[in-house]
């Protein structure tokens, strides 16, 4: 069959809101905000069913995953729901990632915590019409009539006759699409809402190599390409002579942009690599006051994000009573333990790059164009991913690898070392905020504004075309979860300020989310206790009854419940509240803790999240585990600065992350299903539980900790 | 040089340079890629292996110092038809998300219990200092405990079955 649009995505186009001319430019980027900050990414274009799903003779079924495996349980909660609508069982299919040349291709990438809200109509639509062909398959080839027959556990059945869906398939030369039949009613699946093991938990616990560093091809060369350990560093000039002499070395390759060895070992390329003689062309050296001064709001462009009544006349800085505090938050690295690498064949007329990457479309792109060959000619064959948190949502080291093989004419395998990692990250960018607010007589919130100040997270990515900039007006990764959520609060208003860093931020794990509710969530704690009120009743008396907002209360209370809030503690312990709603999934989060020798210990995270529909319970716990220990790691010890133009520093440890001692001894995830859908579950469980932390603190000592990382004295 | 150590209990004959990484030796000419490369340093544990029965990072470990030694990597640890009980925690512990830095952890875990049977959380905190960057160290310490029960109760089927 040949290729052709099958099911369209349900997406609000950009298109159509632009149409909105009556709107001035104001107004429409605050609504286009508005709009951005709730909807779920669509899955665009999917191929044809049995581009997804292979059904091989034996009677298995290989379902080819456009999205990327990193760990969020992907491969897993696809299968689930595409057994449900095939009619076959979980332990009957294999995912495995779709290579490009499957044409089964996503036409974004594997992030923003879409995975499965994304695929959830598109897949179970996929995997019906698959059912669907094959039933019609079996029909024909077997002269049944097709109302007769039934399928389940991966066989089609006709009275006491069966025929498994490998039989059928296995005769079938070309498909036919039919129409996309009707879906079952999400209360008869068997799979989707099952807490089953991950699909991959049997590879992962016995060491199968299976990740884009544990990628060989036959013949293999290995290659280093050399990384600044400045800041804003281009290639100078090279002197190889020294390099050229060592042992091992294949070739040196010097492009324009880029210096590479290649060698016949690991060791021996990175030796090679290290006899480099290179100098780095910089601007100037770059400290962390300079940075810090960058960064202060007010010094960037502004960007109104949200406006809701008259919050900037009320909070003037003249006005009586008003309160005002400022926040921060500093650059952080991805830090995945798989460092980024590919290993990459280039032939004649055609290429091949196994690696991890969440974005494979794009990935695929760069090579085409370095290597000036077709899309066609180009196969990328993503890999397990070591951890992506966004890291790998620009992979221009694939087009660099390529260039390496083409010289030698062998496959060449390249990755960073750790210093590399560190030096050359596409950092979470630091941030400032600035809360006002003022309080009523009776002691609610008239007005609430939340100044942001981040370098760049959306902007400069490849995955945005640069018109994006012009029509939001403001990066949306850098304000995500920088809105205020309290709808009950009759005046509000939010402000974005664009600063441009010397050093490349972008996409970290929940993006903005963090550092913005860090400050938000704090200021919150702050306002309750001005007011003299129970911070979770503070909060839930600031929120009106709207769809969102009853989802939000709702899980406020379950976790305010599940923790026993307001309870005493044993000596020396206490509570903090913190909530967020991120891409419509409200979480909040109670850190319990104590603190000795100035050290802050989390006891324990009680954690209420409303993802919709749940696919897989395990994994949604999992993933609200998993992101609320990379939360406190981040809210408690990380911190990369710039010292003399370096960005320090280049190793876990001095990195200082969050270890087995430093994790909660007890998490509490509370699963709420207060939609119809299945939502966002990788990355809004990471928004509150720096605020949830640093209020504990505040109710431990009575110290408010404005920055992170938290630092009692 | 030549090197002559066991690796996962089979004899092996090397000849490759002194100064070399073990865990270079493992991935690049052995073809044990389940050891993994996280940095190089001794500073995430993703490369834990065993040494004569003892966790060690060999990513800084010259293949030298493990002449006639006794090299253990996570291939070694059990199979997918029979898992130590460190593994089998880990699978009903559901432990791994992206699972890169898990063997280096499943190594050290059995170490551990091989070293202290019955760890306290304290003795967990103190020897399990390797990097998960995924955060799932809240299952591993819980399927540390079930790996010991798992083993407590390996042994005593294992002593019925001898005392039958
Ligand atoms: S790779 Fe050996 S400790 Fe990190
Ligand atoms: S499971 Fe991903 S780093 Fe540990």
């Amino acid at each position: 069959m040949k290729r052709r649009k099958f099911l369209v995505g349900s997406a609000i186009g950009v298109g159509v809101i632009l149409g909105s001319g009556y709107l001035s430019r104001k107004v429409w980027r605050r609504y286009l905000a508005g709009v951005a900050n709730t909807i779920d990414l669509p899955y665009l274009k999917p191929a044809p069913p049995h581009l997804w799903f292979e059904i091989k003779a034996n009677n298995e079924i290989i379902l080819h995953c456009p999205k990327v495996e990193m760990g969020q349980g992907a491969f897993t909660g696809l299968a689930q729901i595409a057994a449900d609508e095939l009619d076959v069982r979980v332990d009957q299919m294999q995912v495995v990632h779709a290579t490009t040349d499957t044409d089964n291709i996503d036409e974004f990438s594997t992030g923003g915590s879409t995975s499965i809200s994304s695929l959830w109509q598109p897949l179970r639509e996929l995997a019906a019409t698959m059912r669907e062909m094959l039933k019609n398959e079996a029909a024909k080839q077997h002269n049944l009539p097709i109302k007769d027959l039934s399928t389940s556990e991966g066989m089609i059945r006709h009275g006491e006759q069966q025929l498994t869906y490998g039989e059928i398939a296995a005769s079938v030369e070309t498909w036919t699409v039919p129409k996309t039949p009707p879906l079952k009613d999400p209360k008869s699946y068997q799979w989707v809402g099952k807490p089953i093991p991950r699909v991959d938990l049997l590879e992962k616990v016995t060491g199968s190599p299976i990740y884009g560093m544990d990628a060989e091809m036959p013949d293999m060369l290995f290659g280093a390409i050399a990384r600044p350990d400045k800041v804003d560093a281009e290639l100078g000039t090279v002197d190889t002579a020294e390099a050229d002499k060592m042992p091992g070395v294949v070739k040196i390759v010097q492009e324009k942009d880029f210096v590479g060895v290649i060698a016949h070992s690991y060791t021996e390329a990175e030796n090679a690599k290290n006899a480099l003689n290179i100098t780095w062309k910089t601007n100037r050296a770059w400290q962390s006051s300079d940075i810090l001064e960058m960064i202060q709001v007010g010094k960037g462009s502004p960007q109104e994000i949200q406006k809701e009544g008259r919050a900037d006349r009320l909070l003037d800085s003249s006005s009586e009573g008003l309160m005002q505090a400022e926040y921060s938050s500093p650059i952080g690295a991805h830090a995945q333990l798989e460092p980024n690498g590919a290993v990459a064949y280039v032939e004649k007329d055609k290429a091949t790059v196994i690696i991890s990457t969440q974005v494979v479309k794009l990935t695929r792109s760069e090579v085409a164009k370095r290597l000036g060959m077709k899309k066609e000619q180009v196969n990328i064959i993503p890999s397990f991913l070591g951890g992506g948190f966004g890291r790998r949502l620009h992979t221009p080291h694939a087009a660099e690898i390529a260039v390496l093989s083409r010289a030698v004419g062998r496959p060449v395998k390249c990755f960073y070392n750790r210093q590399e990692e560190f030096q050359n990250d596409t950092f979470r960018p630091p941030t400032h905020h600035v809360l006002k607010a003022k309080l009523s007589d009776n002691k609610e919130i008239i007005a609430l504004e939340h100044h942001v100040s981040s370098g760049d997270v959306m902007f400069g990515s490849p995955l945005f075309p640069g018109i994006a900039e012009h029509i939001l007006g403001a990066d949306l990764g850098a304000w995500r979860g920088g809105m205020i959520q309290y709808s009950g609060i009759p005046n509000h208003r939010a402000v974005s300020w664009r600063v441009k860093l010397p050093f490349a931020t972008s996409w970290w794990r929940s993006l903005g989310l963090l550092a913005n509710t860090f400050a938000i969530e704090s200021f919150m704690d702050e306002l309750a206790h001005r007011a003299g009120k129970d911070p979770v009743a503070f909060r839930l008396a600031h929120i009106n009854d709207s769809e969102a907002g009853l989802r939000l209360k709702a899980v406020i209370q379950a976790a305010a419940e599940k923790a026993k809030w307001g309870q005493a503690l044993e000596e020396g312990h206490a509570m903090g509240f913190a909530c967020s709603t991120d891409v419509n999934t409200p979480v909040a989060q109670v850190a319990e803790i104590s603190i000795s020798n100035d050290k802050i210990k989390v006891h324990k995270v009680t954690c209420a999240i409303d993802p919709g529909l749940v696919i897989n319970p395990d994994q949604v716990r999992a993933q609200c585990e998993g992101a609320i220990i990379m939360g406190m790691s981040a809210a408690m010890f990380e911190e990369m600065e710039v010292v003399d133009n370096s960005l320090q520093p280049i190793i876990y440890g001095p990195y200082r992350m969050a270890q087995m001692r430093d994790a909660p001894k007890e998490i509490d995830v509370v699963l709420l299903e207060n939609a119809q859908t299945p939502g966002a579950v990788g990355e809004p469980p990471l928004g509150p539980i720096g605020a949830a932390i640093a209020n504990a603190v505040f109710a431990l000592t009575g110290q408010r900790l404005r920055s992170m990382p938290l630092q009692p004295a | 040089m030549k090197i002559e150590c066991t690796i996962n209990g089979e004899k092996r004959k090397l000849e490759t340079e002194g100064s070399t990484p073990l865990l270079w030796v493992l991935r690049d000419e052995l073809g044990l890629k389940g050891t993994k490369f996280g940095c190089g340093k001794a500073a995430c544990g993703a490369c834990t292996v065993h040494v004569n029965g003892t966790a060690i990072r060999s990513c800084s470990y010259p293949i030298q110092a493990a002449q006639q030694a006794e090299i253990r990597t996570i291939e070694g640890l059990g199979n997918e038809s029979a898992l130590h009980a460190v593994q089998q925690a880990w699978q009903e512990e559901i432990v791994p998300q992206c699972g890169y830095c898990q063997p280096g952890f499943m190594m050290a875990a059995a170490a551990l219990i091989d070293r202290i049977p019955d760890p306290t959380d304290e003795d967990i905190d103190q020897n399990i200092t390797n990097i998960c960057r995924c955060g799932t160290y809240y299952r591993m310490r819980k399927a540390i405990h079930r790996a010991v029960a798992i083993q407590q109760h390996q042994k005593e089927t294992a002593s019925e079955n001898s005392t039958l």
